[in-house]
């Protein structure tokens, strides 16, 4: 009894300095917070109209039931599923280097799963009725439905990427050994569940014959190998900024390790991306419209063709960059083809995959999708909403990281009024 | 000891806490008693016999309220030993579109803002009968029929293996023991995952609470068929199930100035549906995927 | 009772002609045929009229009409039972009424009979089950006298996607 008291009152300390901790910082960190909660606040203005007037506020049609929502989802699904390129080094092949910043990088893919959740959200119609998606209480349709699927395999995928990363924190925190019992298949266990992730993702769109253009097998390995690209890219970015304005310490070593990687994921992407091309030109079925539409475009429709086009080869120069060495390791190239890589494969696999599938529509009509503002400045609510949370995130992990912020250091500095 | 207690439970009860603090954001909402009769409402196939007399005397003074029409609302289950089938004489649709309208008017369907319809009526070039991808939606002749097209009115096909079931992740859809696809418009959650399955465009998504002048709403409905819909939910063709349940022909059988639209039992060996099958020349859009469409077109043979 | 009356105006409303349905000696529920105001019966004129059996060009009535069916062959006597007007004839010299006209059509497309006796050619309405039915006469969409249909103009084509009636 005492015990579990002692452990309350120590839980509620911790979170009392964790809050003072998020609360408290430099003025470009409150600028930045405020930058992103005003961001989120203009998307709340449009969200609101959209719950209360319908999706008739946004530019999807019955033409194009799917668009910028669901192309932000399938992208940060992959992002968040790319956390497990840092962790198969670290934890199985023990490559230091990169084991510091597997904590964040896992926090980094717990922020893109719930970015991933909220635009599933805000696709929805009636959001009220979620909870009819829930096993037990609501009516789930287990295990006919994908999307189902993707509920389970995201929930839990989320519990990893919070459960792993916070528990390893709370440890060096205290300053104790992690139980590796514990935690090691823990760890292990995410491995397949990033893979599954974005497995069901590509399942989801595969398993429609309606859509031929996602109805292609390649389109699994080919999520994959994009999102062990674009992942690893924006965690390359994000580490160098936070190399930049904090005190942790991170080794180019590994940002070039993780440059490696991706540069046999980019050639794998484009390989299958050849392979579905050769397909359907080759074969040129019926079943090639959609790539029609969104290389060349149909009937004289063309809103998709600039957009492929500079994806694809902003995909291309960034494999050339990543693939001489000498050019991935360094640092200003490397960046260069990270942001490219970004870019490129948000078009590829965002809209660039989403929107073609529904065009032409299966009765042959061709709508020309465009996000409106609507649709635009929710997008970027999610995202601001996404960057807080990951910087809310770095701010208490980095210095418990760094060692900055920790039991010891805080017993002996403790306020008197505290132990009261 | 004691720290070791910190340490783990610690990590249990930061997580319990997080989790609490994130789900009372999502119960903030504005609850009037629709809102919260509406939200808690069970899964249709899940309620008595009591609980859905109960849901309809509910909606019958709702909408009463609502739209100032009184509404006899029905929840009449299948007819045991009926399969409905339906056929359309491609070579006797003129492409007139009388169909779409008597549809949209029979079902309550939105006339505009947004225009919702459940028949779309493609044109096709004569010679290039499944060319779908050449089809015209917008035809505008003065008189139709016009010499070179066809043309090949399209409705939800009432599929015996109907993918937008299989995909929909809450079961909000089914197929009746009569071989109805309907939707539990209060059990949609609006993903839209159904439209993206179904390979005839058979569904339709309420973008808005759907506009029908007072006047013009036809408040015979069916709990699953035509009964005023809500924003942000998927609705389709039921063949009229309102009508088809109580032995009468679909709205758009009865529309069609051709005769081209033909609808009967399967199950019935004297139904003018296997007279269709058994002396004409039929077809099923799409064969290839497997869906086993309940809706025939075909030629004079 | 009122269930009945009210499936009976909901009938008047859908298919005005419905009501007065009648069951023909085949069977078949057929409303009326569609004569104009005053024709029938058209003994009313023809009783005292004497019968002129020779093919010719009509001058003082039914000048509107325009055979344009098979016309080198035949004429208007060749259907209408010249000693009783107010009936059709057959191939054999049977008389029948015009309510039964499908069997005077019949004669030459004996497919498409059998087909609108199965309810495939042509059209029903009202209820296939239970109630009250309709079964369209072919004079109810054919002009007997020039059978092909007439073009007509089509209901207007949805909004585009895109188009202001489909926003908000």
């Amino acid at each position: 009894m005492q015990a579990l008291r002692e452990t309350l009152h120590e839980t509620w300390r911790f979170y009392r300095k964790t809050l003072t901790l998020v609360l408290t910082g430099t003025r470009e960190y409150y600028l930045w917070c405020l930058l992103l909660l005003s961001i989120m606040f203009l998307g709340l203005l449009f969200y609101l109209p959209q719950v209360y007037t319908g999706l008739i506020t946004t530019n999807m049609k019955d033409q194009v039931v799917w668009g910028l929502y669901i192309a932000n989802f399938t992208y940060l699904v992959g992002v968040a599923a790319a956390a497990v390129l840092l962790v198969v080094p670290a934890y199985i092949y023990q490559f230091g280097p990169i084991k510091e910043i597997v904590v964040l990088g896992e926090l980094f893919a717990a922020s893109s799963i719930i970015m991933a959740l909220l635009f599933v959200m805000v696709d929805l119609g009636r959001v009220d009725r979620f909870w009819h998606m829930l096993p037990l209480i609501g009516s789930m349709n287990f295990p006919n439905s994908l999307l189902a699927w993707d509920v389970i395999v995201l929930n839990i995928y989320l519990v990893l990427n919070l459960l792993i990363p916070v528990y390893l924190l709370v440890k060096t925190y205290y300053g104790k050994e992690p139980n590796r019992k514990f935690i090691v298949p823990l760890i292990l266990f995410s491995i397949p569940m990033a893979v599954a992730i974005h497995t069901v993702t590509a399942f989801l769109y595969n398993g429609l014959p309606a859509r031929p253009f996602w109805n292609a097998s390649i389109l699994a390995p080919r999520f994959l190998a994009s999102a062990f690209c674009s992942g690893p890219a924006i965690i390359i970015i994000v580490f160098q900024i936070l190399r930049e304005y904090t005190f942790i310490k991170l080794e180019d070593r590994a940002l070039f390790k993780i440059a490696e990687l991706m540069a046999y994921a980019m050639f794998l992407n484009l390989f299958l991306l050849m392979s579905e091309m050769f397909k359907e030109y080759y074969s040129n079925t019926v079943h090639i419209a959609s790539l029609k539409y969104l290389y060349e475009g149909l009937h004289g429709k063309n809103a998709l063709v600039p957009w492929i086009w500079v994806g694809t080869a902003m995909n291309l120069i960034a494999f050339v960059i990543f693939l001489f060495p000498a050019m991935r390791k360094r640092l200003s190239t490397l960046n260069i083809g990270c942001i490219l890589i970004i870019a490129g494969v948000w078009i590829e696999k965002g809209p660039g995959l989403v929107i073609p599938g529904f065009v032409p529509d299966p009765l042959g009509e061709i709508y020309e999708y465009m996000p409106n503002f609507t649709e635009l400045f929710i997008s970027f609510g999610i995202w601001a909403t996404g960057l807080l949370i990951f910087t809310l995130l770095m701010k208490v992990a980095i210095p418990i990281a760094s060692g900055e912020f920790s039991h010891a250091k805080y017993i002996e500095e403790r306020p008197a009024s505290d132990w009261q | 000891m004691r720290d070791k207690l910190y340490t783990r439970r610690e990590w249990i009860r930061n997580l319990c806490l997080t989790a609490l603090s994130g789900s009372a954001i999502s119960l903030i909402s504005s609850c009037g008693k629709e809102e919260v009769e509406d939200f808690l409402q069970k899964h249709f196939l899940e309620m008595t016999r009591e609980e859905k007399e109960a849901l309809i005397t509910r909606l019958e003074a709702r909408y009463l309220k609502k739209y100032g029409r009184k509404f006899k609302v029905s929840a009449q289950e299948a007819i045991p030993d009926t399969l409905w089938g339906y056929g359309l004489d491609l070579s006797r649709c003129i492409g007139c579109r009388r169909c779409v309208y008597a549809c949209v008017e029979e079902n309550n369907s939105s006339r505009l803002k947004p225009q919702s319809q459940w028949i779309r009526v493609i044109r096709l070039k004569k010679g290039s009968l499944v060319d779908l991808e050449n089809s015209e939606h917008y035809y505008n002749p003065d008189l139709v029929p016009e010499k070179d097209f066809l043309y090949m009115p399209v409705q939800c096909q009432h599929c015996e293996n109907p993918p937008c079931v299989k995909v929909c992740p809450v079961h909000a859809t089914w197929k009746e023991p009569d071989g109805l696809v309907v939707v539990d418009y209060n059990w949609c959650i609006g993903c839209r995952y159904c439209i993206a399955a179904c390979p005839y465009r058979g569904r339709i998504f309420n973008w808005a609470e759907p506009n029908v002048p007072s006047d013009q709403w036809n408040t015979s409905v069916h709990y699953l068929g035509n009964r005023p819909r809500m924003r942000n939910v998927v609705d389709k063709c039921t063949y009229c199930i309102q009508r088809v349940r109580v032995g009468r022909y679909p709205a758009c059988v009865e529309a069609c100035p051709t005769g081209s639209r033909k609808f009967g039992n399967l199950l019935d060996p004297q139904s003018e549906i296997r007279y269709v099958i058994e002396n004409k020349r039929t077809f099923r859009l799409k064969e290839d995927l497997r869906t086993e469409p309940k809706f025939y077109y075909f030629f004079e043979a | 009772m009122q269930l009945v009356l009210l499936v009976l105006l909901l009938f008047l409303m859908e298919v005005p002609s419905s009501s007065l349905a009648r069951q023909t000696s085949e069977g078949f529920p057929v409303p009326p045929p569609p004569f104009k105001q005053g024709m029938f019966p058209c003994s009313n004129c023809h009783a005292s009229m004497e019968l002129n059996i020779k093919k010719r060009e009509l001058r003082d009535e039914h000048t509107t009409i325009r055979l344009n069916h098979a016309e080198t062959m035949r004429w208007c006597l060749d259907c209408h039972a010249p000693r009783n007007r107010d009936r059709l004839r057959l191939y054999n010299g049977q008389l029948v009424e015009f309510n039964r006209s499908y069997l005077l059509c019949g004669e030459c497309h004996g497919n498409i009979l059998g087909d609108w006796k199965a309810g495939i050619h042509g059209k029903r309405q009202g209820y296939f089950m239970g109630g009250k039915r309709t079964y369209l006469l072919c004079v109810h969409c054919h002009d007997s006298h020039s059978p092909r249909s007439k073009p007509i103009k089509p209901e207007p084509p949805p909004y585009r996607p895109g188009d202001k009636e489909n926003a908000r």
